[in-house]
């Protein structure tokens, strides 16, 4: 693994690490706050021999997905709050199915068209399953420029293991700001074996990949075997981030961006001989649940810190031990938190 | 005994859930008789939208992925690029292509996607029970037009043969019909020209087949075979609206 960090941007260290994860195929329509995704892939995809289709709609955008991914590939579509919203249907088909694939949501303030300032409004619809039925996404939460390039092979990977939709949601300005980065992955690429993939009934049975279950009790059985699934990668698959807690007399959680200005806000209140500390959720779903719980069980004092009105505050409401006071601050529609904000914050959340 | 009439091989042996009377399975017989003539069985993948043709799973012996309502041809644009050397089609009503998936059919087939569409026509939404569809006829009565289609408050049927006809990316497009024996011959050479196209990388094409419901028509199946001839043929002509015959673009 190359040391060499190159000054990259968030988008496009994403776009980056999604050709290394030997992603070909992405589908994409125009919008703002993540343009530079489309654009560098548009450019450079055909160059690994890639295929890169302008398509006339989100919708389209995703089903495009699901017809590479149901092929075996692995594809890549990116879009912001009203292009994600558009996309939910075929979210929904494609984890009913058993369809693999990567959604980028560079999150822009809503409800509505809204506006492009960062923001993390989207938490719900991509934690909670913004599509009908009883689904799951993967949700990833990169918080810096390398983590836009590990997270998007990770989510490729975790996408392919459990054959579900993997969505990474960040913001304008993770999406934007440019940060030393290392474009090289971590480990080797593997994509597995896809024997389930539709690619012609040549000596073999026909296969099929579909989410109608119409006979007795067969939707249901279907229901419970991706439970099985998601109880699985609740167990094996979170990621977190614990910072500075071992000693905390109070935790914030947060995640992507405020989780970044917390940490300065934590120096910031520790140079006042404030003990505070931070747990990162990283896999937004599956949630770190055992780590909320057990930090929580010894720390007891929680601030959730967030760009919306109280998302994530409901699964750590969920999550912490029933003895934990649990404050909120919250920044809606574009207002990003400053360092003393937080400080601010914390202080009082332990009056 | 020499046997001159059997099921195509690309047909699996099993009774469909097509009401008696109805030309879906027309349909589908004809479309394996052409994948068996050209012999692509094992590198077909059919794509079904929402409706009486979502089954098609239960009945081709290709593989299948089941699109969202409208969604096919989208899908279809994926699967292909992602495998050139395969044959895909998508297989919708109208209430797919016409109503709900007019978007994604048409920017498809302005790409010249090289797939092959087939388009049951039956001028109503049939699995749902009958409700009007952009293609229903004008003074057609169906569950959500009860007194009538009326051109003041719904609109014109839709020719989607027409309307794609007039893209640059189409190489085909051809509306039959499957009212009669004569036009089910015509539907075969239709059926078998596309995906002879699609193998020979000519771009996007599309066949529309006039087929009835005669459930929801509330009729028997032999006046609906006639209502194609007397109703639907007059407003929606047979015939081949464009045919490209090189691979030239322009």
């Amino acid at each position: 693994m190359s040391t060499v960090r190159k000054l990259t941007k968030g988008n496009i260290a994403l776009a980056k690490g999604a050709i290394e994860a030997k992603c070909q195929f992405y589908f994409g329509y125009p919008i703002t706050p993540q343009n530079d995704i489309p654009e560098y892939l548009a450019l450079n995809l055909p160059k690994v021999g890639g295929i890169f289709i302008p398509a006339e709609s989100e919708i389209a955008s995703i089903n495009m997905v699901m017809g590479a991914a149901a092929s075996g590939m692995r594809a890549l579509t990116s879009s912001s709050g009203p292009g994600i919203s558009l996309m939910q249907e075929a979210l929904s088909y494609m984890a009913g199915s058993d369809i693999p694939c990567v959604v980028v949501n560079i999150m822009r303030c809503g409800p509505g068209l809204g506006g492009i300032a960062p923001t993390q409004g989207d938490y719900n619809q991509a934690v909670h399953g913004g599509g009908h039925g009883d689904y799951h996404n993967i949700v990833l939460a990169p918080a810096s420029v390398q983590e836009m390039f590990d997270l998007t092979i990770k989510a490729f990977e975790l996408s392919d293991k459990y054959r579900n939709p993997a969505m990474i949601i960040s913001d304008a300005m993770i999406g934007q700001f440019q940060e030393p980065c290392r474009l090289t992955p971590k480990e080797p690429i593997i994509v597995p074996e896809k024997p389930w993939a539709l690619t012609g009934a040549s000596k073999r049975k026909p296969q099929l990949l579909k989410s109608l279950y119409l006979a007795d009790g067969e939707q249901e059985a279907h229901n419970l075997i991706m439970k099985e699934k998601y109880d699985r990668m609740r167990e094996n698959e979170t990621l977190s981030e614990a910072y500075q807690l071992d000693d905390a007399e109070i935790m914030i959680i947060a995640f992507g961006l405020p989780s970044r200005i917390a940490k300065t806000a934590i120096q910031n209140a520790r140079a006042e001989g404030i003990m505070v500390g931070l747990l990162r959720p990283i896999t937004l779903f599956p949630f770190p649940e055992k780590a909320a719980y057990e930090y929580s069980s010894k720390i007891k004092n929680v601030l959730v810190v967030e760009m919306n009105t109280g998302q994530m505050l409901r699964d750590v409401e969920n999550y912490s031990h029933r003895e934990t006071k649990i404050s909120f601050y919250g920044r809606p529609g574009g207002g990003v938190p400053y360092p003393d904000d937080i400080v601010r914050e914390i202080k009082r959340a332990l009056e | 005994m020499n046997k001159i009439f059997e099921r195509p091989k690309s047909l699996i042996d099993t009774p469909t859930h097509f009401c008696p009377g109805c030309t879906h399975g027309i349909a589908h017989r004809l479309i394996a008789e052409g994948l068996d003539e050209l012999n692509i069985t094992e590198r077909t993948i059919g794509i079904p939208g929402v409706g009486c043709s979502v089954f098609l799973y239960n009945y081709f012996l290709i593989d299948v992925l089941e699109a969202p309502h409208g969604r096919a041809p989208a899908c279809a644009t994926g699967m292909k690029r992602a495998q050139p050397d395969k044959i895909v089609f998508a297989y919708q009503g109208d209430g797919d292509m016409a109503a709900i998936g007019t978007s994604e059919i048409i920017h498809a087939a302005n790409r010249g996607e090289n797939i092959t569409v087939f388009y049951v026509n039956n001028s109503v939404y049939g699995m749902t029970g009958g409700q009007m569809a952009p293609t229903t006829l004008l003074g057609q009565q169906t569950t959500t037009s009860p007194y009538g289609r009326e051109f003041k408050t719904e609109g014109y049927p839709i020719r989607m043969a027409e309307l794609l006809a007039t893209l640059e990316g189409v190489a085909y497009s051809v509306r039959v019909s499957l009212h009669t024996p004569k036009n089910v011959n015509q539907a075969k050479k239709a059926v078998v020209k596309a995906l002879q196209m699609q193998m020979d990388e000519m771009g996007f094409t599309m066949v529309e087949f006039l087929s009835t419901c005669n459930t929801n028509w509330r009729v028997t199946p032999l006046e609906a075979l006639d209502i194609i001839e007397r109703e639907m043929i007059p407003y929606f002509p047979l015939g081949v609206f464009k045919e490209r015959t090189g691979k030239d673009f322009l």
